[in-house]
Formats: C-alpha cells, structure tokens, sequence
C-alpha cells in the first residue's frame, strides 16, 4: 500500500495544528480591535453640509451663544436646529451677495427646508437628553468637542457606551461651573481639584448612585 | 455464564474490526437509512424554518407571555441537555471505575451528548430575541464598557454549555483517534484514507503512542466527571436563583442532575436498540447491558420519586402558601394531566425493571425508556410552565399554550438529532474497536 501523506505532512499538520486555535484567536481580535477605531465609531469624521457653516467664527470669532441657535437645548431633549430665519437675522444684510450663502437664501425666498446631515447621531435605543446635560453642568464642549475651533463641524468623541460610561460612573471631574457650560472652547487647564469637584457635585446636586441604571439611558 | 450474559464479544479482534469498520466502508447504505435520512432531513428543513421564522418575526410567534416567560424554548433547552448528560457520565465516570460494559456503548453514547448538548444550545441563545446579540454573554473587551451581568443565571448557562460541548467534542475525537487510525488502514478510497488519515493524527499504534494517550484519555475522564455534575446544576440554578415559588429550591441543582442522566440513560436506551438492529451488532451491545441500564434506570427513578415527594414535604412543612399552590395546582390544577403523566413516567412504570425478565426483554425496556423521555420532558414542562404563572402576585398568574411555531421547533430539533445520528453511523466508528478488542484481549488473557 503506497504512502497516503508525503514527507511535507508532518511540517503541515505541526503548523495547522497550533493555527486552528491561532487563526480564529487572532481575527476575534482583529474584530475586537476595530471596534475602536474612527471607522467603526465615526470619530474624527467630517460630514458635508449644504451649506459650510463655520462653528469657528460664528463662536469663537463673533461670540454668537450656542442658544443663539440651538434654542431648546435648556428646556428639551433635543438642541434644535435653528430655522432659516435665525440666519436671516443677519444675513438678509451681511454678505447678503454671497454665493456661499445662494442655499440659505433660496430657502428663505422658496420656503423650504435647509437639510443638514446630522453629525452625532446617537442609537435609537438611547434617550439621551440635553436639558439634562447642560442644566447640570456638563459643558458643550465637554461632548462636542472645541466647537470654537471648528471650520466645519466633526465628531470629536467616539459616542460608544463606554464613552457615556467613563462619564457617568465618574461624572465629577467631567462638570463645569454653570458659566463655563455654554463657552465654545474648552478650559486650557485641565482642573483637578477634589475640592471644586465636590463644590460641583453638591451644587449640581447629582446622585451619582443612579447614574449608571441601565433605565437612565435605555428605556 | 450463558451467551446471552456476556458483556463482551467472543470473537477475534480481526472480526470485531470488521464488524464496526465494514459498515463504514465496505456497505452501501440501505434503504431504511435512506428513508431515516429523508424524514430526518424534512424535519431539519422544518427547523431551519423555524428559526429563520423566529430570528425575522420575534419571540411573540411562541406562546409566552409576561407570566411564562420561558415556555417550550427553556423546557427543550433541559431537555436536550439532559440527555446530552449521559454521555460523559458513561464515557468518563464508568471509564474512571473500570466498568466493562461501558466499552460498546460509549462512543455513540458520547455522540448523543454532543448532538444533543449542541441542540440544547440553540434554545437558549434563540429565546434571547436577538439571537445575534448572544456573543454579548461572552466577557470579552468592547465599546459599551460593559462586563456581562454574573448574577444572571445566563451567563451561567453560556459557560457551562461552552465548557460542556467543548470538552464533550475534544474527548469524543480523542477517544476515536486510534479508530480512525484503523479506518485508514483498511479504507480503499484515496479520499476516505486522507480524511481519515488526517483525523487519525498520524497514529501508528506505537507503544508510546499508546502511553501519552491513555494518560491524556484517563486525565480528561477526570476533569468531565465533575463537568457532568456541574452542567446540569447550573440548569438547576437556573430555576432556583428565580424568586417564584416552586423554584427558589436549594434541592434542584442535585434533583436536576440525577434527572438528566435518568432521561439520559433512557436515551441510550432507545438508542442502543436501533444502533444494535442499525448495525446487525446483537453480540457487542448484548441484553446483558439493557441488564445494567435497567438497574441504573431504577435507581434514578427512586431517586426522583424521593425528589418528588421532597417537594411535596416541604411545600407542606415550610408553612409557605405559595410554596402550598404551586403543589397543590402541579397535582390538581389545570395541567393535571401532565404532572400526573409525569409520575406515570418516572416513578411507576420503571419499577417494571425490578423484573429482571422486563430489563432484558426489548419490548419492555424500551416502551418503558420512551416513557421515561416523555415523563422527564413533562417534567420540564411542569416545572418551567407553572412556578411563574401562579407566583406570589395573583395580579401576574396567567397561563402557558404553545403555538405551531413552538411544537414545530422541538420536532425540527428531534429531526435534527435524528440526522446528525444517522449521519454518525456511516461515518465514525460506531463502537469502541480499540477498547473493545483491549478488553476481549484481557478477557481471553484472564
């Protein structure tokens, strides 16, 4: 009866035999791995808007307040985006011929809708609001970034779970005076300062032993 | 010692090879295979179906509902995975105690509880309602900063269940490395003695080969024996970590492991007897062995009638009214039936076995092994069905009715069973033939 394997199969079977258990090991990881990365959670992502608003200079140049714009984002859940007229309100005569500005104006005149392409987006199944973010203490910045430095608006945090958990299992350090919350750059000095934190805490009055109940964002 | 009580085989080893590796090899399928192989493949479909139906539709296709929660998918969960618990009782307990009468019936015995425990799986993971999410059990690094939750009997189960499959499938495969070494020796097919010339490792029947691998087999029996507790204890936990009365029992763990090797037992049974007309093999699995199991199926039946009336006793001693209902509605109320069904199956017809005439003949023993499947799946569905449904909040009482997708699942899964067993007898070796020849060689010897 003639050989079934060549001299090659013993190389073979020594190398197969670790890699069944190497091989899967290593993608799970890979998968793992990418989990994390800009692909998988947006961060860093730039979107196309209509049309290219600048954060930067209407914040931190012309000192224009989020509320300005973003009117409900004391009272309500969602920020709100502003309506053609809010821009109206100063560009009916301020570069009031610019070709940049053509989409807002045939909005205006035609009455119809400016869409904007949302840059954070959230999962359905999180009922995440921002009166109660911004009312205690959880500055824009702190979520959205150096919105004051932005030329076009981007995402500048992960938005994972775990990102939201870092947060909420230790909210203090995370929490800005009540002046502070609405500032379009972030504080230069990174402030940690157990006294402040706690000043904060009691001020805000969080309670932080229900801050991670899975019903305080899913519902 | 007549024929009829031997445990082994007297024959050549060159013919007990024969006997298990020609089916295999030389034999064409017949046509009761076939026809096994069609209904069992039709029922498969009718799974496949089911759960694709399932994973679009929704949990709400079954009959639960906010009181029964659980319903069939967790009464079939216990049931698989208790007849998948025999098998590594068999192959490992009765290996580390030197019964002989284990060597003819372990390997198919040892397949049973893989199929089965893989089945057992499915129930668990397709309840969840998004059966794709099922890896979230896993405590692996993610995004969510999340851990799964270790006081959920869930993640019990996930471990337990892995653990159990995979260790089920690396002693199967190892107690079947020198059978696959023999198919390769004998097959003709170039294809056949490359798959099983690759399965067989490289085996040679070197006396060293010999050494590291009984070494290795005897050390992995140890390690499943306490698998074997601990598998179906953490299915006893299951219910017993739940609050509603009749399960929050410290007796289940223990009451849950004797019941799966008894319908376990009563599996093997069933099995052997089609395996031994399957096979044409009566002088490997003799009546001796329906002998044993019988005496094994008594003992497990009493001690489920003690867990019975343990129940009873202490529904009755601990003054509990809820723990009172649940018994008192178990007995008399709606699903009367089926609980009475239920001692009917595992506490009066197997005492037929005292009779050693009823162990030995066939017709008996294997009417009553059925019986013992039935009585230990109504148990199940006592057990998961009314505890939840008359609780300690009447406002929550309600009732459980299974729908066509839920009776369509558990026949999909017989099917399923069906077919990966008829697949299993034309492709492994079926029997032992290493340990049977070792231990007709140490007969003869003695």
């Amino acid at each position: 009866m003639s050989q079934i394997f060549g001299p090659r199969a013993n190389t073979v079977a020594r190398l197969a035999l670790p890699a069944l258990v190497l091989v899967p090991v290593a993608i799970l990881s890979l998968v793992i791995f990418l989990q994390w990365t800009d692909n998988a959670t947006g961060e860093n992502r730039i979107v196309s808007q209509p049309v290219p608003f600048s954060h930067r200079h209407h914040t931190a140049e012309v000192g224009i307040d989020c509320r300005y714009c973003h009117t409900t984002v004391t009272e309500s859940a969602s920020a709100g985006l502003p309506p053609t007229k809010t821009c109206m309100t100063c560009h009916s005569r301020l570069y009031a011929q610019e070709e940049m500005l053509q989409p807002v104006r045939i909005s205006w005149t035609e009455g119809t809708r400016l869409d904007w392409n949302r840059v954070h987006d959230l999962a359905d199944h999180v009922y995440f609001n921002h009166s109660t973010h911004v009312t205690n203490g959880v500055a824009c910045t702190t979520c959205h970034g150096a919105v004051g430095d932005m030329r076009l608006i981007g995402q500048a945090e992960p938005l994972t779970m775990g990102w939201c958990l870092e947060c909420h299992r230790d909210p203090g350090p995370k929490l800005s005076p009540p002046e502070r919350v609405f500032a379009p750059l972030p504080p230069r000095e990174a402030r940690i300062d157990a006294g402040a934190i706690h000043a904060l805490l009691t001020r805000y009055d969080i309670d932080t032993s229900t801050l991670t109940d899975c019903t305080t964002c899913h519902r | 010692m007549t024929a009829t009580d031997a445990i082994l085989p007297d024959r050549a080893p060159g013919r007990l090879t024969a006997d298990v590796a020609d089916p295999i090899l030389a034999r064409r399928a017949g046509r009761i295979w076939w026809a096994c192989l069609a209904l069992f493949l039709a029922l498969t479909v009718l799974m496949v179906v089911s759960l694709t139906v399932l994973a679009v539709s929704g949990v709400g296709i079954w009959g639960i509902n906010t009181s029964a929660v659980w319903g069939f998918a967790i009464v079939n969960y216990v049931w698989w995975i208790g007849i998948g618990n025999a098998g590594t009782l068999i192959s490992a307990m009765l290996l580390l105690t030197r019964q002989r009468w284990r060597t003819s019936i372990n390997r198919f015995a040892e397949a049973m509880t893989l199929f089965a425990a893989c089945i057992a799986g499915l129930f668990p993971i397709f309840h969840l309602g998004r059966p794709w999410l099922f890896y979230w059990l896993v405590p692996y690094p993610n995004t969510m900063g999340l851990v799964p939750q270790w006081r959920s009997p869930l993640v019990w189960d996930l471990f337990a269940i892995a653990s159990y499959i995979l260790f089920s499938l690396m002693f199967w495969y190892t107690g079947a490395i020198p059978d696959f070494a023999t198919l390769r020796d004998r097959a003709r097919g170039r294809l056949t003695r490359a798959a099983c010339g690759i399965l067989a490792l490289g085996w040679r029947g070197s006396a060293r080969h010999w050494q590291v691998w009984q070494g290795y087999y005897g050390a992995m029996a140890a390690m499943g024996v306490p698998l074997v507790i601990s598998v179906h204890s953490v299915v006893g936990m299951d219910y017993s970590a739940g609050l509603a009365p009749g399960w929050n029992e410290t007796i289940f763990p223990p009451y849950f492991v004797v019941g799966a090797m008894f319908s376990g037992f009563a599996m093997v049974v069933v099995l052997a007897a089609i395996f031994r007309r399957a096979l044409g093999v009566p002088h490997m699995i003799t009546d001796r062995h329906f002998d044993i199991i019988g005496k094994v199926l008594l003992a497990g039946s009493l001690v489920m009638t003690v867990s019975y009336a343990t129940e009873w006793f202490y529904a009755w001693y601990s003054g509990e009214p809820a723990e009172q209902r649940i018994v008192a509605v178990q007995l008399w109320g709606d699903y009367w039936p089926l609980y009475w069904g239920m001692l009917a199956g595992n506490c009066i017809l197997p005492q037929l076995y005292w009779v050693p005439w009823c162990r030995r003949t066939l017709w008996v023993t294997v009417p009553v092994a059925i019986a013992i499947n039935i009585g230990m799946w109504l148990e199940r569905v006592v057990i998961t069905v009314v505890p939840p449904t008359r609780g300690y909040l009447p406002s929550q009482w309600g009732s459980y009715w299974p729908t066509f997708w839920d009776w369509a699942l558990f026949a999909g899964t017989l099917g399923f069973f069906g077919l990966l067993f008829t697949l299993f007898l034309r492709v492994i070796p079926a029997v032992s033939m290493h340990e049977l020849k070792e231990q007709v060689d140490e007969e003869v010897r003695a």
